[in-house]
């Protein structure tokens, strides 16, 4: 049994509960036991000072690639559980575009195993819609469910057949997930290497037209709204998907969306000079497209942030633009940068930045935690809101290290993550 | 010590105007040097090029090849098939050996767009860009600019328009960036599945048919069309591109004064350009040629002034 | 430091009466005018030589072929002192094979100009004999190098810089002695 813990006078901000104050935090046997001020310390308790910083549900990112079984070279469950932990996520959803891909019970089964072992942040698998993502037969959802999937999803590989996808949001009715869909219409998309535009035409890269996104987005929207299922919309980047969810949820349309740190904090110039650590997919926009999906975030159109961390080999992207491989690492950076900027400029507050971050990820994908109520388990984020600091990819927990925040200062900086009642990581002085 | 241009040419996009013509008022005397019946400079001894073609390409590599050998430097022609490029080496790795056998200078021709740049960041040698998938091709550029030049006196107010393919087009791009920076009027014409989206932006104007641009322009730089646009659904047949774009002696005989006529080559005669307009009386196809060795023995010239490992060297041997 | 004012060690009528008795040297030391062609060297050469040309024009009454050499590309310094932003033309229309060429300059000084300008014109051909003639001979040669015919030898005290001027390019014929600017 894991020693009790007080995290002392920290700001305690609990979206799921309406709290913002100043208060004392007791966590014990894993699950947090009270709440409020000058709290006393249960027998043999790890006192926590917490002044100064603020104490949260632990953050979930519903849209990681962990990349094992298949390229454990580039990570692993444990180092990417690591990561998660060091960025202040105590929980994390495994898309399945591994290498096999997991697409049935065995292969979900071996995710929740090597997660229990990594002892980090909780590790859930999502499954894939179609065996071995062709886009053609349904995987065994329910199967997969039973060994602990909490969603359904083809990323990486968007559903082209929008017959595959009707199927899948009706049959996922039945196990209450969501089916995440990667938003890309294949021919519009085919071949290119970043948002087009300006910046395309003058670079000479092949460009994916706005377009090859929000024609899938509300594609999904009005299978939708024909199945009554849900539709979780991955890594949305432009005005126009931010539009069609809107136009979905007026009609009460179940659907909800993720954007992720990059898409909100950089555009499409990041491309000059042929950064391939900016090259992603979908790919970084316009600063209107930027605008559009901070305001979203704000008002809600936009339920979740979530980093479509994509570690690779350092050499893999070490090459000509248009052949390197689409994504970079985020869950070390994600707090940084939303602190840095939407909550630190002033676009959101804190309470909304974490109802974001951890909140409604933990609803929309039926998760434990997502909140500080007694009773709950103990996965709790405490940081820094104000602390900057130099982002140095050679201190990353991640084996991965493409990143285009490398030698930026940022502001916002973790500094304890608690999983189930234990610290899984402290920062280092 | 960097010279006038810096390190490397890699794209007309980043020069000013006074760069540009510094390197069109040094191509000048190198013209006079075909001419000789010695048609060698020692100005290069015992520097040694590279001339990496990641694609094939007769005309450039041979231009470049000439023009290295008039200036007296050692060249070596690296060709993509035969190498160990074929055999799965990267980019960064063929830079990493460039580097390690000593290489003053780098022509590089490669099909991904920014790969002269990414191989000039990782070496110290000098590079040219001599084409890098559909970025730019600055000295096919520079040539263009030196033949307009010769014909105009200046291009201030010359209204130049690049007709077909821009899209997919290196010398396109390079042509739109000189041409804007000398003051020179640009206009594109071409279906407009072969333009990009945001070719507004660029600060060109759009016509949407030849006859518009013919009317138009004092200059007419007519690009290849790729054959493998009309397989991937660009353009629906050669015969109707022909039909639409194409350059005829009957289209330019309605121009209201004669109009000069450009082309990078290689030609697709009876496709964008019909014979007895290539070899008519107001094409300068040929002088493009010409111009292409004296611009890059320019190009070679001015930057290897600002090589550094050049001058250190030199300076051993002086002392 | 205030620049101290040129010296002058020739003004425009001494120039005159130098290229005359250069030009009468030339003609004397080939015995005459037949097979000769004078080569400017650029810049200043090339106004010292059209000028000889016509003063051997206007006493022996033929128009020797001339022509003028850039010798930049042939220079041993590139790398050093890095490219000359302009390079001028050569234009040696002239054939020289056989002919006696005189290579016209306006300074002789180290020397590598001339050793450059033998580089360039063997390029073109196989003369019979080369020769040089220079307005103003300062001394410090660093290769075996001298001029046949010279116009007038002066003593350059270091810190200082000979400057040779023409009208057709600065408005006055004049040989000045100024102080060298100290290298920034």
């Amino acid at each position: 049994m894991t020693k009790p813990l007080v995290l002392r006078g920290g700001r305690v901000v609990d979206p799921s509960q309406g709290r913002d104050e100043i208060a004392d935090l007791i966590v014990e046997n894993g699950a947090i036991t009270g709440s409020g001020r000058n709290q006393g310390a249960p027998d043999g308790a790890e006192i926590v000072d917490c002044a100064g910083l603020v104490v949260a549900p632990g953050f979930i990112d519903v849209h990681c690639h962990l990349r094992e079984p298949g390229r454990e070279d580039v990570e692993t469950i444990a180092s990417g559980a690591r990561a998660a932990a060091a960025g202040g996520f105590t929980a994390v959803c495994a898309m399945p575009n591994t290498d096999p891909v997991t697409d049935n019970q065995a292969a979900v089964g071996f995710i929740v195993r090597q997660a229990q072992r990594a002892r980090a942040a909780r590790v859930y698998p999502i499954g894939a819609i179609s065996i071995g993502q062709k886009g053609e037969t349904l995987a065994e959802f329910g199967e997969m469910v039973g060994a602990g999937a909490v969603a359904v999803s083809d990323d990486g590989k968007p559903v082209a057949s929008a017959q595959l996808m009707r199927s899948a949001l009706e049959y996922a009715r039945t196990f209450g997930i969501p089916v995440a869909d990667h938003c890309e219409e294949p021919t519009l998309a085919k071949g290119g290497a970043m948002n087009e535009g300006l910046v395309s035409a003058r670079l000479g890269l092949k460009g994916i037209p706005s377009e090859a996104e929000e024609i899938m987005a509300i594609r999904d929207i009005l299978l939708a709204r024909r199945t009554g299922g849900h539709v979780h919309l991955c890594h949305m980047s432009t005005r126009g998907s931010v539009e069609l969810i809107r136009w979905g949820k007026e009609r009460g349309i179940g659907v909800t969306a993720e954007v992720c740190p990059h898409h909100l904090s950089l555009t499409e110039s990041e491309v000059e000079g042929y950064d391939t650590n900016a090259k992603m997919n979908p790919p970084l926009r316009t600063a209107d497209d930027v605008a559009a999906l901070q305001e979203a975030v704000k008002d809600g159109t936009i339920d979740v942030i979530a980093t479509d961390h994509a570690p690779h080999h350092y050499d893999e992207k070490e090459r000509e633009f248009a052949d390197a491989p689409n994504g970079i690492v985020g869950l070390e950076t994600a707090l940084a940068v939303n602190v840095h900027w939407l909550v630190a400029s002033g676009i959101i507050d804190l309470a909304t930045l974490i109802e974001r971050m951890s909140c409604a990820p933990a609803r929309i994908f039926r998760l434990p935690g997502g909140t500080l109520r007694t009773g709950s388990p103990a996965d709790v984020t405490v940081f820094d809101p104000t602390e900057t600091w130099n982002v140095d990819p050679a201190q990353f927990r991640s084996k991965g290290r493409n990143t285009p925040y490398a030698g930026r200062t940022l502001t916002g900086r973790v500094h304890a993550t608690i999983v189930g009642g234990e610290i899984i990581h402290r920062l280092a002085r | 010590m960097t010279g006038p241009l810096g390190k490397d040419l890699l794209a007309l996009e980043p020069l000013t105007a006074e760069q540009i013509n510094l390197v069109l008022d040094t191509a000048e005397p190198f013209k006079e040097i075909s001419e000789r019946a010695i048609k060698k400079v020692p100005t290069l001894r015992g520097a040694t090029i590279v001339n990496l073609f990641f694609e094939a390409s007769t005309r450039t590599r041979i231009s470049f090849e000439f023009a290295e050998k008039r200036l007296s430097a050692d060249t070596v022609n690296v060709a993509a098939s035969g190498s160990s490029v074929q055999k799965g080496e990267t980019l960064v790795d063929t830079a990493r050996n460039l580097e390690a056998m000593r290489i003053d200078m780098v022509v590089i021709r490669h099909g991904a767009s920014g790969a002269a740049q990414f191989l000039a960041d990782r070496i110290e040698s000098n590079v040219i860009n001599a084409g890098d998938g559909t970025h730019e091709h600055p000295t096919q550029g520079l040539l263009d600019l030196l033949t307009l030049r010769d014909h105009f006196g200046n291009l201030a107010g010359v209204k130049v328009c690049i007709c077909g393919d821009v899209l997919h087009s290196r010398v396109a791009r390079s042509n739109i960036w000189g041409l804007k920076k000398l003051g020179a009027e640009v206009a594109v014409c071409g279906p407009r599945s072969l333009m990009p989206n945001a070719i507004d932006e660029l600060g060109v104007t759009v016509l949407h048919r030849i006859e518009d641009a013919i009317q138009w322009a004092d200059a007419l730089n007519i690009l290849r069309l790729q054959l493998e646009r009309m397989t991937a659904g660009y353009i629906p047949s050669l015969r109707e591109y022909n039909r639409v774009f194409g350059v005829t002696r009957e289209r330019l005989d309605r121009a209201p004064k004669d109009v000069l006529i450009l082309h990078p080559g290689p030609m697709n005669r009876g496709v964008e350009i019909d014979s007895d307009v290539a070899d008519g009386p107001h094409s300068v196809i040929l002088d493009q040629v010409t111009n292409g060795v004296a611009i890059r023995m320019a190009v070679l010239y001015l930057l290897a002034g600002g090589n550094p490992k050049l001058a250190e060297a030199a300076k051993g041997a002086l002392a | 430091m205030p620049p101290k004012d040129p010296t002058p060690v020739l003004d425009a009528r001494a120039v005159e009466r130098t290229l005359q008795r250069m030009a009468d040297e030339i003609v004397e030391l080939n015995d005459g005018t037949e097979k000769l062609v004078i080569v400017g060297i650029q810049r200043r050469g090339v106004q010292l030589a059209r000028r000889i040309v016509s003063l051997i024009a206007e006493r022996e009454g033929v128009e020797v072929p001339s022509g003028a050499l850039d010798i930049t590309l042939y220079r041993d310094d590139l790398q050093t002192v890095g490219p000359r932003p302009v390079v001028g033309p050569t234009d040696l229309t002239a054939d020289i094979n056989g002919r006696r060429v005189v290579i016209v300059d306006d300074v002789l000084y180290t020397g590598r100009t001339v050793r450059a300008a033998l580089d360039e014109l063997a390029d073109f051909g196989r003369p019979a004999r080369i020769a040089l003639a220079v307005l103003i001979d300062r001394g410090g040669r660093e290769l075996p190098i001298h001029a046949d015919v010279v116009g007038k030898k002066v003593d350059v005290a270091p810190g200082e810089r000979i400057d040779v001027l023409v009208k057709e390019l600065d408005g006055r014929d004049a040989v000045v002695l100024a102080r060298r600017e100290e290298p920034a």
